[in-house]
């Protein structure tokens, strides 16, 4: 019999976050009053995080299949095959809230968690990335806020030797009381020695592994103390702390039981620890667990099961091992001076039963635990359709060459080597391309392969029409892999929304989910892995909706891989895809003109697969020597960021005809590239892609060191380097506030 | 030229050196645990690799410096072996005493990754004979705590000895504080003892051997090494 202290009131349900009906649902299962242990098993598991109770019905509408996909949504992360038996092990997750309250140990922490994920597999990880998401710079926490969390991904990425090779950081008011810190991990493993969570056998020895458990992260921590027990503990901070040195050492004793062949079932402790790795074993293996709390190595002396239960102290892992091999496990284990212990067994009865000094804690059916949680098909409304700009109904209030200057020294176009020159981006000796290109390319082993990675997404867009922006999201991804020469094979998704039990919030996240649901389908580009942040508001305001997309894409041979700088003196330049002038939330209107309006650009999915293809295939054929994908601020962006690697600038002579200028240089039409090609090869390229039926013209050459506009003052390419470099060194050299 | 390169809890770029040490000496590599007590029969060259051992939260390399293999490592050069120690080999150098001085924060307070140039200011010893005195390389840095300082004596007894190998520069050799990221005294990058069989330095010239992975600036020391030995077996 289960004692039942202290009584389950309806203020504690409450203060557990579960709903009347959801508490109702749990007496039925169980059919008693659960414990306290018991009851916060149920709110880890059902709730937003971890039960995806809002979003599962909406999740399973996206495409997660491919040939060469191993392992879809689900697991740890998501795998895809890419050949001579090798498999690319990725997924993006977010660690908004903490980083919010504590950014160094937030961002630490998200880093960590994303890395374990994928190591848990029985992946290396080579490549870290991710998309950042800050306030207003003039908001007073915004630069504590951005030193912060760079200073937290860097310190443990840095420490724990990844490189962290690619990255998005964008700054707007929506995002004053909300930062988002989305992480992203890249690992390579064997394809055919992928570790799974799903437990097998009965009788099979449970072991815990990495570092002790304390009373870190855990939830409703700020509960009276009364309720836990009569000693006067001393509350602690609810964000955990992390350990990128426990964290290597936990890589290398993993990596080193599995190539040992000792292990039937991995899970790492991420959130809701023990609780959500124990059960997902047990229920995914269709086996129970008994768990026994005594043998769970602490920090701390005194903890309860409750605290034991919902403790998030990082760099732990749960295993299922073969009996046989436990004593080589435990030797691996203890020479890396990691904790090794056996806390419990698979058994056949399919509940998950927690002992902790003598006593049974908790005896809970461990299917139901996770296929029972609520599942809401919440109300949506659609957001209202924004009328369409034409080009003609924006006035230049400036030249195009001063309007440039101005946008390349913006916060959000701004050269952002002050945060990932704090990231180590070249250890481990495969970094091809470093930050500041469309994509990352990172080399396979010894090669020939490469791998391209990048996150994108444009939060405007999906604000101003949810199903246009997350097709965008997912097109602009495509595109970024494909200027470097790389093939888009899948994506990992980071969904950051608000409040779902708002209706327009929800009508946000299902625009954006069907956005994105048909640009993979028509791109072959499916989704392996991902992650849903809800709840990201602040007094009421949401942040804008940014589903941030990770893409990763696959060179056959990674020295043909092509960046964004200009090359040689005297290369065509020509631009590939449609140019209409589409300035509805473009950053040109916003930022030059101060409007944030209107329908964002529509996106034409065959028109990027075309597009993308034709691009590969120049890339492979070493035809073009740069290529970039054209995005936020439009074409005279782009050449700049071109012209602005390299040093080179150039004539751009194309005529814009009837189109006002500010429209030709920078609307934000979708499915377009700039590429360079060797005056040579100009004529059978052009002929080449016109044969595909992709748009494509000259706009002028590559030539000395000033972009030379038609009609307009040169501008000197150093000058553009001084505005694109300065903005962000001098903005974080400022005043703290 | 067999290598050994040592591996503590931390340390991460044990395979980057490996790797480097294999391409350009054709060898293959032994990896040293630090709780061993012996190094490899007929080892030429020891190497302290990268990382962050045993976390960098004492000192950086303060808790390595006191690891067993560290004796054997001692003796080693005792015997006018050599040894080469990078970025936290650098730091364990130092805390071991094999070096002089300290490494501390970078001057901007941040970690920094990028391409630095070093000036090489001498030829003539078994780490820089694949370079030119003068010549200007360009390697990556990847660092919070690389600036170097010790009390001016000793700082006057490695100019006067010729001990620093390695100085910040700018891309035309011109030592000048806007290209000395970390704020290191007298740009020191890297530096001998006094036997000069031991070097020190911050730069990672095993992550610039291949052209398309940065450039091949950093092969000229390992190619060094190797002639080095070459000549001498």
């Amino acid at each position: 019999m289960l004692r039942n202290e202290p009584k389950i009131t309806p203020e504690l349900v409450a203060e557990h976050g579960l709903k009347p009906d959801e508490y109702q649902r749990i007496l039925e299962l169980i059919g008693r009053e659960p414990t306290l242990t018991e009851l916060g098993i149920f709110s880890a598991m059902w709730n937003e995080h971890c039960s995806y109770k809002s979003s599962k019905v909406h999740l399973r509408t996206l495409p997660t299949q491919a040939p060469w996909v191993i392992q879809g949504p689900g697991e740890n992360a998501g795998v895809i095959d890419i050949g001579d038996g090798l498999a690319v092990v990725f997924k993006m997750e977010s660690h908004n809230h903490p980083s919010y309250i504590e950014p160094y140990q937030g961002a630490t922490t998200g880093v960590g968690g994303i890395l374990r994920d994928v190591f848990t597999m029985g992946a290396r990880p080579i490549a870290c990335l991710n998309a950042l998401s800050f306030g207003d710079p003039s908001h007073p926490k915004t630069r504590h806020l951005v030193s912060g969390v760079v200073a937290g991904i860097g310190g443990y990425g840095n420490s724990f030797g990844v490189p962290t090779v690619g990255g998005q950081t964008r700054f707007h008011t929506r995002y004053d009381g909300n930062n988002l810190v989305n992480a992203m991990a890249v690992g390579l493993a064997r394809s055919d020695s992928i570790f799974y969570a799903a437990a097998s056998g009965v009788g099979m020895p449970i072991v815990y592994l990495g570092s002790k458990t304390g009373r870190d992260g855990i939830h409703g921590a700020s509960m009276a103390s009364a309720e836990f027990g009569a000693d006067a503990e001393e509350k602690r901070p609810t964000v955990q702390v992390g350990d990128p040195f426990a964290e290597k050492l936990l890589l290398e004793a993993c990596l080193e039981i599995m190539q040992k062949d000792c292990v039937i079932a991995i899970q790492d402790m991420g959130a809701a620890g023990l609780t959500c790795s124990a059960v997902e074993m047990g229920a995914k293996g269709d086996l129970g667990v008994t768990l026994d709390l005594d043998r769970v190595p602490t920090r701390e002396t005194g903890m309860s099961a409750y605290e034991m239960m919902l403790s998030e102290s990082q760099e732990r892992m749960l295993m299922v091992l073969k009996p046989e091999k436990e004593k080589e496990a435990e030797d691996i284990f203890r020479k890396w001076g990691l904790d090794f212990a056996i806390v419990g067994e698979t058994t056949p009865s399919k509940r998950f039963v927690i002992r902790h000094g003598g006593e049974v804690m908790a005896d809970l059916p461990i299917k139901e635990l996770g296929d029972e949680a609520p599942v809401y098909n919440r109300p949506f409304v659609e957001s209202p359709k924004l009328p369409v700009i034409k080009p003609g109904d924006v006035k230049a209030p400036m030249s195009a060459a001063d309007a440039l200057l101005k946008l390349v020294g913006t916060p959000d176009l701004c050269c952002k080597r002050w945060v990932w020159e704090q990231y180590d981006h070249i250890i481990l000796g495969n970094t091809v391309q470093r930050p500041g290109g469309d994509a990352a390319v990172v080399r396979v082993e010894e090669g020939p392969k490469g791998l391209a990675m990048t996150t994108d997404v444009t939060p405007r867009y999906c604000e101003a029409d949810p199903f246009e922006g997350g097709k965008q999201a997912v097109a602009e991804a495509y595109r970024n892999l494909s200027a470097v020469g790389a093939l888009p094979l899948a994506l990992t998704d980071n969904l950051n929304f608000g409040n779902p039990e708002k209706p327009d919030i929800m009508g946000q996240f299902v625009g954006c989910v069907r956005g994105i649901a048909e640009a993979c389908k028509a791109l072959d580009f499916p989704v392996v892995s991902g992650n849903v942040s809800l709840y990201n508001e602040t007094n009421g305001r949401a942040i804008l909706p940014t589903p941030t997309i990770g893409g990763v894409g696959l060179l056959a041979d990674f020295t043909r891989s092509v960046t964004l700088a200009f090359k040689n003196e005297g290369d065509v330049i020509a631009l590939v895809g449609a140019t209409a002038g589409w300035l509805g939330q473009s950053l040109y209107l916003r930022d030059i003109c101060g409007r944030e309006e209107g329908a964002p650009p529509p996106v034409d999915l065959a028109a990027e697969r075309r597009h993308g293809e034709a691009v590969r295939e120049l890339i492979a054929a070493q035809r073009i020597n740069a290529a970039h994908d054209i995005s936020d601020g439009g074409l005279l962006v782009a050449l700049a960021e071109m012209a602005m690697a390299s040093g080179r600038g150039a004539r751009l002579d194309a005529d814009t005809g009837a189109m006002p200028p500010p429209a030709f240089w920078f609307g934000e039409d979708q499915a377009r590239y700039v590429v360079t090609i060797p005056p040579a090869q100009a004529d059978d390229v052009l002929a080449r892609l016109r044969a595909r039926e992709v748009v494509v013209r000259t706009l002028g050459t590559v030539t000395g060191t000033a972009l030379v506009i038609a009609g307009e003052t040169p501008l000197p390419v150093a000058r553009l380097q001084a505005a694109f470099e300065g903005w962000l060194p001098a903005y974080m050299a400022g005043p703290a506030t | 030229m067999r290598s050994a390169v040592l591996v503590f809890p931390g340390i991460n770029r044990e395979r980057d050196m490996a790797r480097t040490l294999k391409i350009v000496s054709g060898n293959e590599t032994a990896m040293v645990w630090h709780a061993d007590t012996a190094l490899p029969a007929g080892t030429d060259l020891v190497v302290i690799p990268g990382g962050f051992s045993y976390g960098d939260y004492l000192r950086c390399g303060a808790i390595a410096a006191r690891s067993p293999i560290m004796d054997a490592v001692r003796a080693h050069a005792a015997k006018g072996g050599l040894v080469l120690g990078v970025c936290n080999g650098f730091q364990i150098l130092c805390e071991s005493g094999l070096l002089p001085g300290v490494l501390m924060r970078n001057q901007q307070l941040k970690f920094i990754c990028r391409d630095v140039y070093l000036r090489v200011e001498r030829s003539d010893t078994p780490f820089t004979r694949g370079y030119n005195a003068g010549q200007v390389i360009r390697v990556p840095v990847a660092h919070g705590e690389g600036n170097y300082i010790a009390d001016g004596e000793t700082i006057a007894r490695l100019e006067s000895e010729g001990r620093v190998l390695f100085r910040y520069a700018s891309p035309d050799g011109i030592i000048d504080p806007d290209w000395n990221h970390n704020g290191a005294i007298n740009a020191i990058a890297g530096i001998l003892n006094a036997r000069g069989n031991v070097l020190g330095m911050m730069p990672h010239p095993e992550n610039h051997v291949e052209r398309i992975i940065g450039s091949t600036d950093g092969r000229g020391l390992f190619a060094g090494l190797v002639q080095h030995f070459d000549k001498a077996a």
